[in-house]
């Protein structure tokens, strides 16, 4: 126990990087899952074909090998490339690259999620707001987007809780998270469970928080359908 | 609002529709004055729906013209055989002139009746909000569904649910109403509610354009009447007249009940 509240500030500054490479994950994911669900529901034909050929691949490989294969792979290219332009090295940043490929790798799943919640809301609803003389943005804005929410947060919860502990593999490149330091702690101080069981409990501690946030947006949009009465 | 001397609030010249090589209507016109109530029948399938849905472009007819209070919609050739709308801005306000009332209700399903009531006019007519919320409570006292102005429309019978849209309808305080088979979709018992608030309103003077199943309200309510068959009409005329002694062996078959 001593160890662990001899090493907890360090813990804590690796759980700190842990929630901003996931959070700015998800961001990105988000909204590369908004628009890659736009493409899918694209009257553009090649639109179509690029998003599903983006969601095949980045669903289709494991996240650690798309992550090695863009930390190690884009520093080659971008050795080619300052190379060629006759720049001096620049360095792939380790936080960069996670974020990139974990809001990637999610952002197929969030198409994906986001592609069957614009497809659940009936056309009649959208066709009311036309109707009455709505834009096209205020349809979206207004009718198509909040309703689409409803059908798509329990999936992005999902997405979310997975995103999350999908971050431990940044420690694969060398990012100090949460995850990293506790390896390196546990082989210095050779207690390796104490301080893997530590990460456990603040991933616990994360997902429960996030479980309950999500809960109160399920409400908050689920109103008008079921548990109406908030 | 700017119009003329002249009553006409709605012309439709020549409407033609097309789905590939299906023709769905071949050339139908029709004028509402103000105050008119017009009933559209016809059997399904012959494409009275559509032509209430090309009024207001909700599909695009493939030849036409269409005048809304002496403005007629810019049109341009678009593809496949369809009008393209040229200005989408003038379709908009044209369309904030023709409230529709739909045959599933189409209440926004993520707002109270109130903020359904509300939407279009604080949104799309820029209304204060307290003026669009005044125009809710006197419509929806007007319906008959005030005391439901919290509720949300899933918690509601379809009576009471098309009785919203119709306060809906009013709220923009259009040129005409376009109601698509207001009733189809209502358990026979919730029918007449819906029916004697539709009654009302054409008392009122309203100008309506009415898809319907509902002989009766076609024979009492309506002064004027059209039978659209295989996207023709094929009589028109007042009601009391035409659906008592209907001329064409499709209408007399059609009210007999053997053309359904």
């Amino acid at each position: 126990m001593d160890v662990l509240i001899e090493y907890s500030p360090s813990l804590l500054a690796g759980a700190w990087v842990t929630l901003q490479v996931a959070v700015l994950s998800l961001l990105l994911a988000v909204s590369t899952g908004l628009f890659g669900a736009a493409c899918k529901l694209s009257k553009i034909a090649p639109l179509r074909w690029w998003t599903a050929l983006y969601t095949t691949i980045l669903r289709g490989v494991p996240d650690l090998v798309m992550m090695l294969l863009v930390f190690y792979g884009g520093q080659v290219l971008l050795n080619q490339i300052s190379d060629y332009l006759e720049w001096d090295m620049i360095e792939l940043n380790a936080f960069a690259a996670g974020v990139l490929t974990i809001g990637l790798i999610f952002g197929a799943y969030f198409t994906e999620t986001f592609r069957g919640a614009f497809q659940a809301v009936p056309v009649g609803q959208m066709e009311a707001g036309r109707a009455y003389g709505m834009s096209g943005w205020q349809v979206f804005r207004r009718i198509l987007f909040p309703q689409m929410l409803r059908y798509a947060l329990p999936g992005m919860g999902n997405n979310w809780l997975v995103l999350l502990k999908s971050t431990a593999i940044v420690s694969m490149i060398g990012l100090s998270d949460m995850t990293w330091l506790a390896d390196q702690a546990g082989r210095t101080t050779h207690q390796p469970f104490a301080f893997y069981l530590a990460v456990c409990v603040l991933y616990l501690t994360m997902t429960s928080v996030s479980n309950a946030v999500l809960q109160r947006l399920e409400r908050r949009y689920n109103v008008g359908v079921r548990e109406a009465n908030v | 609002m700017t119009h003329k001397a002249s009553k006409e609030l709605l012309r439709v010249e020549n409407l033609h529709k097309q789905y590939g090589d299906n023709e769905v209507l071949k050339g139908v016109s029709l004028t509402a004055n103000a105050g008119d109530v017009i009933s559209i029948i016809g059997s399904s399938g012959s494409g009275k729906s559509t032509w209430l849905r090309c009024i207001n472009f909700l599909e695009q007819p493939t030849s036409g013209r269409i005048i809304v209070a002496g403005e007629e919609v810019k049109l341009l050739p678009g593809k496949k055989d369809e009008l393209k709308v040229a200005d989408p801005k003038q379709l908009q306000r044209i369309r904030t002139r023709l409230s529709m009332v739909f045959q599933h209700f189409n209440l926004w399903a993520h707002m109270t009746v109130l903020e359904n009531i509300i939407e279009a006019p604080i949104h799309v007519l820029g209304l204060p909000k307290r003026e669009a919320m005044e125009r809710a409570e006197r419509y929806l006292e007007r319906v008959g569904v005030w005391e439901f102005r919290d509720t949300y429309p899933a918690h509601m019978s379809g009576g009471q649910q098309q009785r919203v849209a119709i306060a809906r309808a009013l709220a923009m305080e259009p040129e005409a109403l376009l109601f698509d088979e207001p009733t189809s979709a209502l358990d026979p018992e919730l029918v007449g509610d819906v029916l004697k608030v539709m009654r009302s309103i054409a008392e009122e003077g309203r100008t309506m354009l009415v898809v319907t199943h509902e002989m009766g309200f076609a024979r009492e309510v309506a002064n004027h009447v059209i039978f659209v068959h295989q996207g023709r009409v094929e009589e028109e005329g007042n009601p009391q007249e035409v659906l008592s002694k209907p001329n064409s062996e499709r209408l007399q078959q059609f009210l007999s009940g053997n053309l359904k």
